[in-house]
């Protein structure tokens, strides 16, 4: 069997089984479509987690960010990972024990104010499509690429299956369909590193064939050689990778999908623990991905460097023709230079390509071609599924039944919430046809806000009995604006002064979250000093949330 | 009422000096060993490994990961002992 009809098998056979696992989730009831009934267990929800939260782009393009970047790529190991520390420890069983269904709903209710309960909806519409619209994108590109349809047929098929699972059977269904994605994804995400591992250095173990066989030193001399920074040598300054590395942790604690999936186990100390589990199953791909990133980039350069065009490999010319390599021969050699120099480099490499193209690089059973298209699609499928919840959730139960019409039944609402989940999916799709100009752009914004936003409120919530509306909402306000205006500043307004000399105390806007979210804490705490403590009924409250019973 | 007031204040005060133990622990493998002290820590090998790039790409998320289990298996011991474990 060739690539394509391997891929079509394996891909056709994950989507058989998300089906199949839809009809038999559906949910009954608003609390089964909110939280899948409160009665996940830890495992399941760690599982679950995972895949939620590795989305198209930690499974297709973070081992190719990582290659070009070096050492610099831990900002998003570390920023990836370190944020579900700070979500057991911090928020993941106090957000169980409050035992509601949304985030917004604790920012309401722990603030007593519909206004800061409607700006966190705001912040988590927001998130939750900027986020949304790239894993549909994802989606399509998988499609157009591995199974030669084009990306709108791509994103309509991928609508569909999720609309399915989401829509009949909300968070229960998207539960133990994440499940079955995590180990779809991680699946096709080792064999070929394992693969890959053994071939370079004979090692089966990705993370320690990574250290062996002198590879890293064999791939500074390489880089060093061509023009290029050594590999194991950072590049950015200590305070960037600083603050964009804090950035990514809390805003990763603060996404509102994430969070959410704490909702649906049966204890507080389930919480914790599958927050354990959850990190666990994480790091099995992101401990991978480093690994991945220096294999890759080593069998690229041997590859291609100094190779006659004419004697290049197919993988080399297929993905020309989709324009994710790009050859350029300056001196009309017929060679391929690849070097550090603008000048004399011939060749522009798509950081994409090293994950999805990797096992065509190492000449792997085609098989193994066809698993990666069915991880990639299982990655960005499960991360949509969760964001299309917190959407159709924010509509249905933050600003339907929380604000317009309180006194709504349980039925009509698990209907809203339905509609909404269904509204959420077509407009994902549309924005996954046509991605607005601002997708890309717009990662560092997400997080930047989440960070500048939730996680602060939040856990000053948890930590502070002192902490009252109007300190929070400011906070949040003041972080946000400042966070954004950062953000615009420099990609739309100011575009030419975005460099290290431009940046404020050469903080770049990817780590600008980390300053807002300390504007928001100094103005939350500012403004709460000055106006009235919260109700005793609040300050129970948070002494409830914080013992277990 | 009163009586349990004082055990939640002496349980949640447990619980915040394991939480400063474990985040000055969480602070000093990612921002200390992978960013703050990455090239000094480059000159010691450690598996092939510079150390400094080792923790940076790797040696922060085991961290990450035991943190989380002991965090999980101290909080089950404080609420067993303060009577807080839920049935």
């Amino acid at each position: 069997m060739d690539i394509q009809a391997w891929t079509f098998l394996i891909v056709g056979l994950s989507f058989a089984l998300y089906i199949g696992i839809a009809i038999w989730s559906r949910a009954g009831s608003t609390h089964e479509f909110y939280v899948a009934g409160g009665g996940v267990s830890p495992l399941a929800n760690g599982m679950a987690t995972a895949a939620d939260w590795m989305s198209a782009a930690s499974f297709i393009s973070m081992a190719g960010l990582i290659s070009f970047m070096g050492r610099d790529g831990a900002v998003y190991l570390m920023g990836w990972t370190g944020g579900y520390v700070l979500l057991a420890l911090l928020l993941a069983p106090y957000l169980r024990k409050f035992g509601k269904f949304t985030v917004p709903a604790f920012v309401g209710d722990r603030y007593y104010s519909h206004t800061a309960r409607m700006v966190a909806v705001v912040c988590a519409l927001f998130i939750s499509f900027t986020y949304v619209a790239g894993q549909m994108r994802g989606v399509g590109i998988v499609f157009s690429r591995f199974l030669g349809v084009d990306i709108e047929t791509g994103v309509i098929v991928g609508m569909i299956i999720v609309f399915l699972y989401a829509v009949m059977g909300g968070m229960k269904g998207i539960t133990y369909t994440q499940v079955a994605q995590y180990c779809v994804l991680i699946f096709a995400y080792m064999v070929p590193a394992i693969f890959i591992s053994i071939m370079l250095t004979d090692q089966v173990v990705p993370q320690i064939g990574f250290g062996s066989a002198g590879l890293l030193d064999k791939l500074d001399g390489l880089s060093t050689e061509l023009g290029f920074a050594a590999y194991t040598v950072g590049q950015k300054a200590w305070i960037d990778v600083f603050c964009i590395t804090a950035a990514l942790m809390v805003g990763t604690a603060g996404l509102p999908h994430v969070i959410v999936r704490f909702f649906t186990v049966p204890k507080v100390r389930d919480a914790r623990m599958s927050a354990g589990y959850a990190l666990l199953f994480i790091a099995v791909l992101y401990t991978t991905a480093p690994a991945v990133a220096a294999f890759a980039r080593t069998n690229l350069i041997q590859t291609v460097s100094g190779m006659t065009y004419s004697e290049a490999p197919g993988w080399f010319t297929n993905w020309e023709t989709t324009g994710l390599i790009k050859f350029d021969d300056k001196n009309a050699d017929g060679v391929v230079q690849y070097t550090g120099s603008n000048e004399t480099n011939e060749l522009s490499i798509d950081r994409d390509i090293m994950v999805l193209a990797n096992p065509e690089i190492a000449n792997l059973p085609a098989w193994v071609v066809g698993l990666i298209a069915a991880g990639g699609l299982a990655a960005a499928l499960s991360t949509a599924a969760g964001l299309l919840l917190v959407i159709s959730t924010s509509v249905s139960h933050d600003l339907v039944k929380g604000v317009l019409n309180p006194k709504i039944s349980d039925k009509k609402e698990l209907q809203i919430a339905r509609i909404a989940a269904g509204g959420a999916v077509i407009l994902a799709g549309y924005f996954g046809v046509n991605p607005p100009g601002f997708v890309a752009q717009t990662v560092a914004f997400a997080f930047g806000l989440a960070a500048a936003s939730f996680f602060p409120a939040i856990v000053m919530g948890i930590f502070s009995k002192r902490m009252n509306a109007e300190g929070a909402i400011s906070g949040m306000i003041a972080g946000v604006v400042f966070t954004a205006g950062y953000i615009a500043w420099f990609t739309y307004l100011s575009p030419e002064t975005n460099n290290p000399d431009g940046w404020w105390f050469g903080i770049s806007p990817e780590g600008i979250g980390t300053v807002g979210m300390l504007v928001n804490v100094t103005v939350s705490i500012l403004v709460s000093s000055r106006t009235p403590a919260p109700e005793k009924e609040i300050q129970e409250m948070v002494e409830m949330i914080r013992v277990p019973k | 009422m009163q009586e349990k007031q004082v055990q939640a204040t002496a349980y949640w005060r447990k619980n915040l000096l394991y939480l400063s133990i474990l985040l000055g622990i969480w602070f000093l493998v990612s921002f200390g060993a992978g960013i703050l002290f990455v090239d000094w820590l480059d000159q010691y090998q450690f598996f092939g490994f510079k150390l400094g790039f080792w923790f940076a790409q790797q040696g922060s998320i085991y961290a990450f990961v035991i943190l989380i289990f002991v965090y999980v298996g101290l909080m089950n011991r404080l609420d067993r002992e303060f009577d807080l474990r839920e049935e």
